[in-house]
C-alpha cells in the first residue's frame, strides 16, 4: 500500500496554503472541511506545507 | 426556484483583490457581484499586517484609524548573532509604514465596492467554472446547499493563494515548493519591544524565511513566520509552527507574552507569471501570484493590480470584447507597477535563501556600521563588497 496523505481536522486552521501548495489542484477547502480528491498523487507536498500540522501521510512505507 | 442570474463582472474573492477589482469595475459602469465563501469578509484574518504607506494615494485609500492599530517609524534586519541593521523611515522609503487591522481594512474595501455599486454575497463558493465555445463564462456556486450557475461576460479570480479558478480556467500557477513560504503566527499581547521598529530575523531560525515581529501597539506584536516550502523534509510535521515555537522558546520578551490569536497560511515567492488571463477570465492579487518574492507582502500588489483589473474588466463589458487580448490592457497595467521589482526581488531571494547564518551575521555586522543614506540593494551590495568581496560573487550579476 502506498502512502497517503491524511488530516487529522483538530489540527486544521483553514487556511488554504495545502490547497495553493497542491501541484494537482487535488485539495477542496469548504469554509472549513479540507477534503482530498481522486486526482491525488500522493506526493505528500500538503504535509510538508500544513503549517499547523494537520495532514501527515499513512500507511505503507 | 433557481437561482441562476447573469451579471457583466463576476469576482470571486473578498479580499483586497476582490474588493478594489469589484470597487473599480462597478463604478466605470460594469454591473459587478463579488461572491465570498468565508461567512465574514475579513474574517479569520491570514496576515502579517505590516503595509507600505506610499502605494495608499495611488488607490486613493485614506489612512483611517479603524484599520491602523499601529505606525512605525523603521524596520530593523536582525541577524542570527544578533547584528542589528536599522533602516529608519527616510531610509527605507516605501518598506515601512502601518501595522493594520486586516480584517476592518478587508471590510472597509468590501464597504466601498458596495458603495460603488457592487453587489456582494458572503458563505457563497465557486465549486467550478463554466464555459462557453471554450471561453471562461461563469461559476457554478454553492450557497447554503443550493447549486447555482452565475455567468458572467467576465470573471475575476481573486480567490487568493489557495486560488483553485485560474488552473480551472486552464490558467497554470502552480507553484514549486522553492517559490512557496508557509507561515504561521501568533499575536501575542503583553510582549516587551521597541515599538518603533517591525523586526525582520534572517537565517536558520526561518530556513529560506524570515520571523517578523510586526507591532501592533505599546506591547503587542504579530510574531509569525515563514519557511520556504523546498526546505522542510517530507515527515517534518506542521514545520512552520515548530520553527516559530522554538524561536520565541529563545526570547524571553515574547515567550513572557500571551497569544490572542494563531493564523497559518502561505505565501507565493515566484517569479511574475507569464500570463493571468485568458478569454473571459482574469487572475489577480495572490491568485495571479503577485506577491513580492522578497518580503512575501501581497495587500499592496493585490490593490494595484485590483484598479487595473477593474478599470479593464468595465471598459471589455462596454466594447463587447472580452478576449484574452483584449485583457492584454490588465497585463500591460500591472505588469507596468511592479513586474520588475517583483523580478528583481525574486533573484535577491533566490540568493538569499542559499546564505548560511555565518554570512548573515558578516553581511549585517558591515551594514550594522555603516551609515547608510538611502537603501537601494545596489548600495548594500557594494558595502558589503568592499569588506567582505568573497560574500559578494553570488550576487555579482545583481551588482552590473
Ligand atoms: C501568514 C501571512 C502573513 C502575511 N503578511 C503580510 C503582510 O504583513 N503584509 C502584506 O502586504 N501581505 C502579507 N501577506 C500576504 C497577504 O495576506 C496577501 O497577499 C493578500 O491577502 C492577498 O489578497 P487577495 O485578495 O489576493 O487574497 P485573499 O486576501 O486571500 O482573499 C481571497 C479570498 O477569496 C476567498 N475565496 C477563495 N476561494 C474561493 C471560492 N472558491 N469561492 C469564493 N471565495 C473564495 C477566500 O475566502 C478569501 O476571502 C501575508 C500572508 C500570510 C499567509
Ligand atoms: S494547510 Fe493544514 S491547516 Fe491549512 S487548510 Fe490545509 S490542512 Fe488545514
Ligand atoms: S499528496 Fe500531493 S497531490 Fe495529493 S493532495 Fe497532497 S499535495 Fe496534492
Amino acid at each position: 500500500m502506498t502512502r497517503k496523505p491524511a488530516i487529522d481536522r483538530a489540527f486544521c486552521m483553514h487556511c488554504g496554503a495545502c490547497v495553493g501548495a497542491c501541484p494537482e489542484n487535488a485539495l477542496s477547502l469548504e469554509e472549513v472541511w479540507i477534503e482530498f480528491l481522486s486526482n491525488c498523487t500522493n506526493c505528500g507536498i500538503c504535509a510538508r506545507a500544513c503549517p499547523s500540522g494537520a495532514i501527515f501521510m499513512e500507511g505503507g512505507k | 426556484m433557481s437561482r441562476d442570474r447573469t451579471v457583466d463582472v463576476l469576482v470571486v474573492g473578498a479580499g483586497p483583490a476582490g474588493s478594489v477589482t469589484a470597487k473599480h469595475a462597478a463604478k466605470n459602469g460594469a454591473r459587478t457581484l463579488m461572491i465570498e465563501k468565508r461567512q465574514e469578509i475579513g474574517s479569520p484574518v491570514r496576515c502579517g499586517e505590516g503595509i507600505a504607506r506610499a502605494w495608499l494615494d495611488e488607490l486613493g485609500i485614506v489612512p483611517d484609524k479603524r484599520w491602523i492599530s499601529h505606525q512605525v517609524s523603521g524596520a530593523r534586519v536582525i541577524s542570527p548573532a544578533g547584528h542589528v541593521v536599522t533602516l529608519t523611515e527616510k531610509m527605507a522609503g516605501n518598506e515601512v509604514g502601518y501595522v493594520i487591522e486586516r480584517d476592518n481594512f478587508d471590510r472597509m474595501l468590501a464597504e466601498e465596492a458596495a458603495a460603488a455599486g457592487a453587489e456582494v454575497m458572503v458563505k457563497t463558493s465557486a465549486v467550478e467554472v463554466l464555459r462557453s465555445g471554450g471561453r471562461i463564462a461563469g461559476v457554478r456556486a454553492k450557497h447554503m446547499g443550493q447549486t447555482f450557475d452565475i455567468r458572467a461576460k467576465v470573471v475575476i479570480a481573486a480567490d487568493g493563494f489557495e486560488s483553485q479558478l485560474g488552473r480551472w480556467a486552464g490558467i497554470d500557477t502552480s507553484l514549486k515548493p522553492s517559490d512557496i513560504n508557509v507561515c504561521f503566527e501568533y499575536t501575542l499581547k503583553h510582549v516587551d519591544i521597541d515599538p518603533r521598529y517591525n523586526d525582520f530575523y534572517v537565517g536558520s531560525c526561518a530556513p529560506g524565511g524570515y520571523v517578523w515581529v510586526f507591532i501592533k501597539g505599546p506591547d503587542s506584536a504579530n510574531v509569525g513566520i515563514g519557511v520556504q516550502l523546498s526546505k522542510i523534509k517530507p515527515g517534518e510535521r506542521g514545520a512552520a509552527k515548530r520553527y516559530l515555537d522554538a524561536f520565541i522558546a529563545k526570547h524571553p520578551n515574547l515567550s513572557k507574552g500571551s497569544p490572542i490569536r494563531e493564523v497559518a497560511g502561505a505565501v507565493s515567492c515566484c517569479q511574475p507569471l507569464d500570463s493571468v488571463a485568458a478569454d473571459g477570465i482574469m487572475l489577480v492579487g495572490d491568485a495571479a501570484r503577485q506577491i513580492d518574492p522578497l518580503t512575501g507582502g501581497g495587500v499592496a500588489n493585490s490593490c494595484r493590480a485590483g484598479k487595473v483589473a477593474g478599470e479593464v474588466a468595465a471598459r471589455a463589458v462596454s466594447s463587447g470584447d472580452t478576449s484574452k487580448e483584449f485583457f492584454q490592457a490588465y497585463e500591460k497595467g500591472w505588469r507596468a507597477k511592479f513586474e520588475d521589482q517583483m523580478y528583481r526581488n525574486w533573484m535577491a531571494k533566490e540568493k538569499l535563501v542559499t546564505l548560511d547564518d555565518a554570512t548573515f551575521d558578516k553581511a549585517c555586522e558591515v551594514l550594522a556600521e555603516a551609515e547608510l543614506e538611502v537603501v537601494n540593494t545596489l548600495e548594500i551590495l557594494r558595502l558589503i563588497q568592499r569588506k567582505y568581496p568573497e560574500l559578494i560573487k553570488e550576487f555579482e550579476d545583481l551588482i552590473k
